[in-house]
């Protein structure tokens, strides 16, 4: 019933960017640099680090250039931004920028909403990123927004995120990540939602991105596990809030999410004691408390 | 959703454990009315079995010395079960003269716990629970067992899955019609709870099995999850995740039964229990303890003016 576990699962951490994006705080360039830095010692693989998005819209990300040229960047370790169109991604690639990712969304309303367009609209805008990427071997990840459900339209349908899901992986992204952007899904509703995804892109290239709003994302990624998903978002010390539920959490903490695959025996490469300390510096920085469980509770015992 | 299709139950019956092991984990001491007023309200929310108090010292749990008057106070709504903690005989004796018609027992599959807890083995602690088992069997009154540390102890560290099974078959051959085993400090993951729960369906049927989850590492959701693939159908959650742990300061306790309803909403399992009033009970008590509420279902809900 349980059914078999990947062996190894890639977390890709998104606390720099999608963490940090969503606190009211902003943080200064020299400790989003170390909190980078910080991360790249865990034995993280992939650590998205910042946004070439107009700063007018997203003030936090407003020092992209130079966070981008002022990390270190080590070997074996991927720096992926956000590129919201071509001209996001020249600043990009000028920056060094070696991996791009590009933002679409299940939900007409929600797109509207957020960038502006119509889905087909912003498909098109991607498709010059993507073309721009690959004459420059640069990698593109996408992301579908609002699988689970949308904070305008509600509910999603399976087979509109299939169809989103497909488009970006035909235009040439490696990897898909479906995200549960108001974190309203279930262990049923994500069950449902990959399986019919799965029938347009394959698993290998499937990632999940679980907002921990309702309080459901280990269980939706477990589920996700079970079908043969091998690619978690999450972001250290749960940073970044729902936008759409003020107060209420957003993304999963990395460290809940390392503690469940290693108690699953799946191996990570993550060292969940550095990831920790992390945490704690930026939650310091921030001057907030962690909403990383295992960081609470770790502390005490 | 069609649960049956997933492999899961198509019913979870959920046992409230907020106003006794969610109270007894709280600081603030809350005045018998509003422990009255909360029961009332989780009875009417449409929970098939609430636990109400525990009839120990007052000298070692000072949040339950109004057990009689709690027993005796509350709304007893038909089909309801309302069970309280009877550690020894003489808190039996006192749980049925208050009008108790369920009681529990609280065993551990650790010897160290069970001596730090209730100050003796758990040899010694089987032998005081036959006592209530015989008297509660004279009477016909059922008896839920509960094994704590199921998943890992906070002086021992690992558990083996054998022992959990060991003290849980002892605790169901001596009449307990139940058994929910304990991840008393949370540090359970989906892995270590199905090696336990194989271990211990070897022993007890899966319809006397229950699982008793702390989020103290996030993980409760995921475990009760896992617990619910392999065909338990039992869930022990509290209110608003009232009740701290006692083993890490700060740290949260229960799952909070929100959080547990949204989920099994979300999967089409049937509750007969209705989340909105339970949030509304959850909004109370946390009120009244003026504190913020564990639950995310709950935090969500009122950011979003869903509430």
């Amino acid at each position: 019933a349980t059914g078999a576990y990947p062996k190894r699962v890639k977390v890709v951490e998104v606390g720099p960017r999608d963490g940090l994006q969503n606190e009211k705080n902003l943080v200064p360039t020299p400790v989003k640099i170390n909190l980078i830095n910080m991360l790249s010692e865990t034995g993280l693989q992939v650590i998205e680090a910042t946004s070439f998005v107009s700063p007018k819209w997203v003030p936090q990300m407003a020092d992209h250039t130079e966070v981008l040229q002022g990390i270190t960047k080590c070997p074996g370790i991927s720096y992926p931004v956000l590129t919201p169109n071509l001209r996001g991604f020249q600043a990009a690639v000028a920056a060094g920028a070696k991996e791009v990712s590009i933002f679409g969304a299940a939900s007409e309303l929600f797109t509207q909403k957020n960038i502006n367009c119509s889905i087909e609209e912003s498909l098109e805008r991607f498709e010059e990123v993507m073309r721009a990427a690959r004459e420059a071997s640069i990698p593109v990840r996408g992301y579908v927004s609002c699988v689970l459900g949308c904070p305008y339209e509600g509910k999603i349908s399976a087979a509109k995120v299939a169809e989103v899901s497909k488009k970006m992986y035909s235009m040439g992204c490696y990897e898909i990540s479906l995200g549960d952007t108001i974190g309203v899904g279930t262990p049923g509703s994500m069950r449902d939602m990959l399986a019919v995804v799965m029938g347009e892109v394959p698993v290998g290239a499937l990632a999940v991105h679980c907002h921990d709003t309702y309080g459901q994302a280990l269980a939706n990624i477990l589920v996700a596990l079970q079908m043969g998903v091998s690619v978690v978002d999450a972001s250290v010390a749960g940073l970044g809030g729902c936008p759409y539920a003020q107060g209420a959490s957003g993304n999963v903490a990395t460290e809940d999410l390392v503690y469940m695959l290693n108690g699953l025996g799946i191996h990570t490469g993550v060292d969940l004691q550095k990831l920790m300390d992390t945490g704690t510096f930026i939650c310091n920085a921030l001057n907030r408390k962690t909403n990383s469980k295992v960081s609470q509770a770790s502390c005490r015992l | 959703q069609e649960p049956q299709a997933s492999g899961l139950p198509e019913y979870i019956k959920i046992v409230e454990v907020g106003p006794r092991d969610g109270l007894q984990n709280e600081k603030v001491i809350v005045p018998t009315e509003i422990k009255i007023e909360l029961i009332n309200q989780l009875s009417k929310a449409g929970l098939p079995a609430i636990e109400v108090t525990s009839f120990v010292s007052s000298k070692w749990v000072p949040q339950m010395a109004d057990h009689k008057e709690v027993m005796r106070g509350i709304e007893r709504h038909p089909g309801v079960q309302y069970p309280v903690l009877t550690p020894n005989l003489q808190g039996f004796h006192s749980a049925i003269a208050a009008g108790a018609t369920e009681v529990s027992v609280f065993g551990a599959a650790s010897e160290s716990f069970s001596k730090m807890n209730i100050n003796c083995s758990i040899e010694e602690s089987i032998e005081r629970f036959e006592e209530v088992t015989k008297s509660a069997r004279n009477m016909n009154i059922p008896v839920r067992g509960y094994v704590s540390c199921a998943l890992g102890c906070p002086y021992e560290g690992n558990v083996v899955p054998d022992k959990v099974a060991e003290v849980s078959k002892r605790l169901y051959s001596m009449g307990c019609y139940e058994i929910s085993l304990g991840d008393t400090i949370g540090v359970g993951t989906p892995g270590s709870m199905k090696k336990m729960l194989e271990a211990v369906m070897k022993e007890i049927p899966l319809s006397a099995l229950a699982v008793h989850c702390h989020d103290t590492y996030g993980q409760a959701l995921a475990n009760i999850l896992t617990a619910m693939q392999m065909g338990v159908a039992v869930v022990d959650s509290s209110v608003a995740g009232l009740g701290g742990c006692p083993y890490a300061r700060g740290a949260t306790g229960n799952v909070a039964t929100e959080d547990v309803i949204y989920m099994l909403n979300g999967l089409g399992i049937n509750t007969g229990v209705n989340l909105c009033a339970v949030m509304e009970a959850g909004n109370f008590i946390c009120t009244a303890l003026n504190k913020k509420t564990n639950s995310k279902v709950a935090q969500a809900s009122f950011s979003a003016g869903t509430i």
